[in-house]
């Protein structure tokens, strides 16, 4: 019971940072945009998602709440003032969506928002996972880092890594969904988005052999973990093969297999761990009798959540028509 | 214990969440409003319904979107600021907001993108299967909610492990005499502030002489539906007082301004409790045994006061007292407008006594009111307690968080939500205005679901065409 609880939390928070990294990305790549019909573009292009992806993370946390509600407890107080920041990063950004279209003389400030908001929201992201591998300070079992505890420079760095990796991920869609302009000036950044993430890689990975971090012992104690950086690196070799090529419909999947091979990677390094070191999936889950109430919601409704999610993306496949307004 | 800490984490869920309360008990009753307006389309073809409709959908579209991003909050709120609480009982409150998060987003989200793009795509039997289930999706979160908020006011089905509420009864913490009667008197509260909402707006356009065939539609089943659904209100509301009166003394006492223990109970109508002298100032009441009546529905049955409390286990007596009194208040205006507006409207008379449309006009904020007030008087009454006798809302708090983050938090929440609350507004308000202007088949070039606010776009392109009368 709880190994199905944590698969259905890792299919979520995968969900998310694959799905609301694209329109966070786009949202990165819209602040360096000029002019009107590049932005309106690049809008419609994830106009239709953006808020179904943004509800996995409410998805997400309602499933660390009540499968494993110690951590759910933990980690939110502890990254107290970064997730708040992040939340009205993400409202901000989220009726940026629609209230840029109501004004001509304001839009700036919407547009504003909806760039600043996917860069506050992306960044802080990044950041709390950085503190997460780097280790939180903590006490017989409670967070004992105080009011900035995550703020380290590791952190930071991861923090500036995720937004390299979701506005690469933005511009693998922008090449997928958009013609002409929007697509070429997309497919021109993804090399330097691409090697941007390349070099954070070798970064945190020098980071963490200098600074010892615990984490790195999970390597040598099991080294089938390499599998994942072995993915990632044939799928980035895909990914310049499908620039080199001008394929729009190659580059986003192996991008994704990038997340997916950083995320696995992750993730088994941390288990047993939930907060590295500190709990474990089975010190964390809640009781059998919470766990078994939950399982039809996730045996049931679940799958529904999932199936709607493919419904929505397949309506509005295919590129959007450069023709299109945002509904105006 | 940072106190000021606790205060301020205090301030900022009553904040964000009362923000929050504002949409939902809107768009759940124009979700159902929607529902009835397709309905009648269909039964009737009449084009009128439809106009109504579209009209309608346009206002739910803002509304559903301000309340989506003031929810998602909510979801994180009770870790940051509650993690004590979220730890001890996430085991009930995580997974009944799980189910919440499980089977409303999805009803709601998917059908609002049929309901908004999809008119000429699918069969208008399923574009009405859409609606309902919109209005179902709604339906679902309220309940989820009230179950997870019942259980707070009155907890059961659990037994304490390791610091946890460990359940053991789920039947017993959904299936429960207070979960029915405070979802149904949410849920009727959201139905009489969509039908106020609906009738005011069509006092106001008889007001300004504007879309007449529209707004006799509005009054007529806006003040019908509050005509009959007040009186049931009302009885909601006193089962919900019985459960009160059984469980929790302490607030019952509180809202009846009640110091001493009586046997029979009298009832206080107006005071102004001095809670250091532990008397009521200026006190109006009904003798005994009105009190008993009303609170436990007997003749002689004997009534708690605060004085056989330990004080340090009263709510702050005052604000309970007050918002109790305003909540009912505005139901019994509501009650005399619906039935008395209804009555005028059955002679055809309604449309032509002007004070009678502005008094129906003046009147939307009043569910609002009703709502928000009926909350504190809950929430506010619970106090000193967040799992009502077993856990202290001071016990609950992040024992780590300090007084300089509580203030940053809450001085950013206040910022942001009047900037959104004040756009959002602006745009439901320039909808109304607006009114009904016969747009029947309007599709966007791109069928975008998931996009609540976008529907309110193109107005700003179209000038209104007489909407200046009036104003």
């Amino acid at each position: 019971m709880v190994m199905f609880w944590v698969s259905l939390l890792t299919i979520s928070i995968l969900l998310y940072v694959l799905l609301d990294g694209v329109d966070l990305g786009v949202g990165l790549l819209f602040g360096m945009a000029k002019g009107e019909a590049r932005r309106g573009a690049m809008l419609s292009a994830v106009a239709p998602i953006w808020d179904g992806n943004e509800t996995w993370l409410v998805v997400t946390a309602v499933i660390l709440w009540g499968a494993f509600p110690v951590v759910y407890a933990t980690l939110l107080s502890a990254f107290y003032l970064p997730l708040i920041v992040m939340l009205l990063g993400l409202i901000l950004r989220g009726v940026a969506f629609e209230f840029r279209y109501k004004t001509q003389r304001l839009r700036w400030i919407w547009d504003l928002s909806f760039a600043g908001g996917s860069l506050i929201a992306t960044f802080i992201q990044g950041m709390t996972v950085g503190a997460l591998v780097e280790g939180l300070q903590f006490t017989n079992g409670e967070y004992s880092g105080g009011e900035v505890g995550w703020l380290t420079p590791f952190a930071v760095l991861c923090g500036i890594g995720l937004c390299l990796g979701y506005a690469l991920l933005g511009a693998c869609w922008l090449v997928r969904k958009c013609h002409a302009e929007v697509r070429d000036i997309a497919r021109r950044q993804i090399p330097m988005l691409a090697i941007g993430v390349l070099a954070f890689l070798v970064i945190v990975f020098a980071y963490a052999l200098v600074e010892h971090l615990p984490i790195l012992h999970r390597w040598v104690d099991r080294p089938y973990l390499f599998v994942f950086p072995a993915i990632g690196a044939v799928a980035a070799t895909v990914l310049a093969l499908s620039i080199l090529n001008h394929n729009d419909y190659w580059p986003f999947y192996m991008v994704a297999l990038i997340f997916l091979s950083a995320f696995g990677t992750l993730a088994l390094s941390f288990w047993p761990y939930m907060i590295p070191f500190v709990i474990t999936v089975d010190a964390a889950a809640a009781p059998q009798s919470s766990l078994r109430f939950m399982f039809w919601g996730g045996a049931i409704v679940f799958p529904l959540m999932l199936l709607y999610t493919v419904i929505s993306y397949s309506v509005f496949r295919g590129k959007v028509r450069t023709t299109d307004g945002y509904g105006h | 214990m940072d106190m000021t800490a606790l205060f301020l984490s205090r301030i900022q869920f009553a904040f964000t969440i009362t923000f929050h309360i504002i949409f939902p008990s809107f768009t759940i009753g124009l979700a159902a409003w929607l529902t009835v307006l397709e309905t009648l389309h269909l039964r009737t073809g009449r084009t009128v319904y439809q106009v109504l409709f579209e009209f309608w959908l346009k206002i739910f579209g803002v509304a559903f979107g301000l309340g989506v991003v003031s929810g998602i909050v909510m979801a994180f709120q009770f870790g940051t600021n509650w993690s004590e609480l979220s730890k001890m009982s996430g085991p009930i409150q995580g997974p009944l907001l799980m189910y919440e998060t499980f089977t409303a987003f999805m009803l709601e989200a998917s059908f609002f993108g049929v309901l908004i793009f999809g008119r000429s795509r699918v069969p208008p039997w399923f574009y009405l299967f859409s609606t309902a289930m919109v209005a179902l999706g709604t339906t679902f979160s309220a309940f989820w909610i009230m179950v997870n908020n019942s259980w707070m006011q009155v907890p059961t089905g659990y037994v304490m492990e390791n610091g946890m509420f460990v359940p053991n009864d789920w039947s017993k913490i959904i299936f429960n005499s207070v979960v029915w009667s405070r979802f149904p008197h949410m849920l009727l509260a959201s139905y009489l502030t969509g039908a106020f909402c609906v009738a005011a707006t069509g006092a106001w356009y008889l007001l300004r002489k504007v879309y007449h065939a529209e707004s006799r539609i509005m009054l007529r089943m806006g003040l019908g539906l509050a005509a009959v659904l007040m009186p049931i209100q009302l009885l909601f509301g006193h089962l919900v007082g019985g459960y009160v009166n059984t469980y929790q003394p302490s607030k019952m006492a509180a809202i009846e301004g009640r110091w001493n223990d009586e046997k029979p109970g009298s009832e206080v109508l107006f005071a102004w409790p001095d809670v250091k002298n532990r008397r009521n100032l200026f006190e109006i009441k009904l003798p005994a045994p009105f009190g008993s009546l009303i609170d436990s529905d007997s003749l002689t049955a004997g009534e708690t006061g605060l004085n056989s409390i330990p004080p340090e286990n009263w709510p702050p007596v005052v604000v309970p007292f007050f918002s109790f009194r305003i909540m009912v208040g505005c139901g019994l205006v509501m009650l005399g407008l619906a039935w008395l507006g209804t009555y005028l409207s059955f002679k055809h008379r309604l449309a032509y006594i002007r004070p009678m449309l502005w008094l129906t006009f003046l009147s939307f904020p009043l569910p609002f009111i009703a709502i928000i007030t009926g909350w504190f008087t809950a929430e506010v009454g619970r106090q000193p307690w967040v799992v009502f006798g077993v856990l202290r809302t001071a016990d609950a708090m992040t024992p780590f968080l300090t007084t300089r983050a509580a203030t940053i938090s809450l001085v950013i929440f206040c910022a942001v939500y009047a900037f959104i609350f004040l756009f959002g507004t602006f745009y439901i308000y320039r909808l109304i205005r607006t009114g009904p202007r016969g747009m029947l088949f309007e599709t966007p070039h791109l069928a975008v679901p998931n996009r609540p606010m976008s529907l309110a776009d193109d107005e700003q392109s179209q000038e209104p065409s007489y909407v200046s009368a009036g104003e």
